[in-house]
């Protein structure tokens, strides 16, 4: 049995807007989602913002009802016994939410060791050693609204495991943190991996996932669009080569009018700080530079660099629907 | 966990949630001066106002009203926009995705309100004696006392069962700001209920204050509090037992229709 089990999941949103004249409106955020989670796996679901990740999450952890499909958890329904779920699953999400300000780290965890049911004569040697694991010993008297994001996010993973979940569900636990905080966390989580604890993490950096996740689920615009290995996903790419053009001042069709070419597999105009740049896929034996410098619409040029394709270029390539079949 | 183990354990959770939440409250200076000057203002201005008639008995009946007005003000207002800042700080989504009930944890928040209500009963009790010279004769000393902890409690039931609204919808926390001030006509705490409309009686006597109001005023006076105590009490238990009962409807409504956090 899976420990995971989602088939033919969807979500759907209702929302209103006007005051006399109301406008209801639709929105699917999950739509016939369906994959499982093997006991042990670091299971890793990516996505762009708003592709359905954290909608999917929710579901499984109970804080969402599905609008249809069926979520299992260790085998139990999420949607009929989430209480039962909820003894058995730790939820961790990322950013600067979900910790009381006012409080000590100790203090949140010793709330949460409550609410979590924790055995009171087992709580202080288990806050002891969370606070250890994720690096916060020393720092357990301070009150959270002191501490920076990473430390926040240390917190909040110990607060998550209180109660020794059997699966543990992460939501973009790095976002918003700094290169070092984010390999610490990393880290922590590739010990939680080896210690056999089953892991859901959604992010969005798929460098992330390559280094953490033995599988992956693709999710864009709520649905499922690529699934296996970071091997597996690779291959999608592996063949060919890339070449990167800094532009200043291109219009969008750039990369549309650059798809359309010869030899071209995928094309994608990526907004890199106060640069532009124009990432294109194609076969290896064919050089496509000067092709594709002919359709540039008078933007101006930057550096040009060509490369082999990473799990990175799979992702975009997946996500922007220009991925080689 | 067996079912007899885990409500065992129920008095000490309320009590470490009662406790850790009247901490958060009590850790800002700015705030918790706030509770207590914030019903002085108003009790002031009542005691101005009721002053001019320099009747004594008046006097202790403005008191006593303007000391409960506190505890209302912080069920009322403070207990909805509480749980509305839950919301927003994203630990809501953490108290309804964790396997105790939600009724259960809900309570002792509501409960550490009601605590911070009692301090600023204290203070405008104090307030009254020190600015305005008004001492409150208890005769009852007994059930004065009792009077005010079951009011206390029974007010502290109904911002419990506000914030399972608020749990449910995310701008009910609006009522209670909206209840604040007709509570203290609804409830005959500066007003006797004998003044106001006909039909506004039977929505007083759904108001549990109502009855702990009278109650407190009745032993303080020497008269009979248990009629109106015992009211007081049914009304505080019948709070809680439909919030007890509605709570896990409402958190399924709120997963159906995606109330429960801001994203």
């Amino acid at each position: 049995m899976s420990v995971v089990e989602v088939t033919g999941l969807r979500r759907i949103y209702e929302t209103s807007t006007g005051v006399l004249r109301r406008r209801h409106r639709t929105i699917e955020a999950v739509h016939d989602v369906s994959f499982s989670v093997e006991r042990g796996e670091l299971f890793g679901l990516l996505g762009p913002n708003g592709a359905g990740k954290t909608t999917t999450i929710k579901i499984l952890i109970t804080l969402l009802l599905p609008t249809a499909g069926t979520a299992r958890v260790l085998g139990i329904d999420v949607a009929k016994d989430p209480r039962a779920v909820r003894q058995r699953v730790g939820y961790v999400f990322g950013g600067d939410r979900g910790l009381y300000e006012r409080l000590s780290a100790w203090d949140n965890l010793r709330y949460f060791a409550e609410l979590y049911g924790v055995e009171p004569e087992r709580q202080r040697a288990r806050i002891q050693e969370l606070l250890e694991m994720v690096g916060l010993t020393g720092r357990e008297r301070e009150r959270v609204e002191g501490f920076s994001r990473g430390m926040r996010q240390r917190l909040h993973i110990a607060r998550g495991l209180l109660h020794d979940p059997e699966v543990l569900f992460l939501d973009e636990p790095t976002i918003g943190i700094d290169p070092v905080g984010a390999r610490a966390l990393r880290g922590t989580i590739a010990t939680l991996a080896t210690a056999g604890k089953t892991i859901v993490l959604t992010t969005h950096y798929m460098f992330e996932a390559d280094e953490l996740c033995g599988q992956i689920a693709v999710i864009d615009k709520g649905a499922i669009v690529a699934r296996g290995t970071p091997a597996d996903l690779k291959s999608l790419v592996t063949e060919g080569n890339v070449v990167e053009i800094e532009l200043y001042g291109a219009p969008e069709r750039v990369a549309a009018d650059a798809r359309r070419l010869d030899g071209v597999q995928s094309a994608t105009l990526e907004e890199r700080g106060h640069v532009q740049v124009l990432v294109v896929q194609s076969a290896t034996d064919v050089d496509i530079t000067p092709a594709v410098l002919a359709c540039l619409h008078g933007a101006r040029l930057g550096r040009i660099s060509s490369r082999e394709p990473t799990l990175e270029d799979a992702y975009v390539a997946l996500v922007s629907g220009t991925c080689p079949d | 966990m067996s079912r007899l183990k885990r409500l065992g354990r129920m008095p000490r959770l309320v009590l470490v949630v009662w406790w850790l939440h009247l901490r958060m409250l009590a850790v800002s200076a700015f705030g918790g001066l706030m509770q207590i000057v914030w019903p002085l203002i108003f009790a002031t201005s009542a005691l101005l106002m009721f002053r001019v008639t320099a009747d004594e008995q008046v006097l202790i009946y403005a008191t006593l009203g303007a000391a409960a007005m506190g505890i209302w003000s912080a069920m009322a207002t403070t207990a909805s926009n509480m749980l509305q800042a839950q919301r927003w700080a994203g630990t809501l989504e953490l108290i309804v995705v964790a396997p105790t009930p939600l009724a259960v944890i809900l309570l002792p928040i509501a409960l550490a309100m009601a605590t911070v209500g009692m301090a600023s009963m204290g203070a405008t009790l104090l307030w009254a004696g020190l600015v305005f010279g008004i001492t409150v004769p208890v005769a009852s000393p007994v059930e004065f006392v009792l009077s005010l902890v079951v009011t206390v409690i029974a007010m502290a039931l109904l911002g419990f069962l506000l914030s399972v609204a608020v749990v449910r919808y995310r701008t009910a926390w609006a009522l209670g700001n909206v209840l604040e001030f007709p509570g203290w006509l609804l409830c005959g705490f500066l007003v006797p209920l004998t003044l106001l409309p006909g039909w506004v009686t039977p929505i007083s006597y759904l108001l549990a204050p109502t009855w702990g109001m009278a109650a407190i005023r009745e032993s303080a006076a020497g008269g009979d509090p248990w009629r109106a105590l015992l009211f007081c009490a049914g009304l505080g238990l019948a709070y809680a037992a439909i919030g007890g009962l509605i709570s896990e409807a409402v958190l399924n409504s709120a997963r159906r229709h995606a109330t429960v956090s801001l994203t």
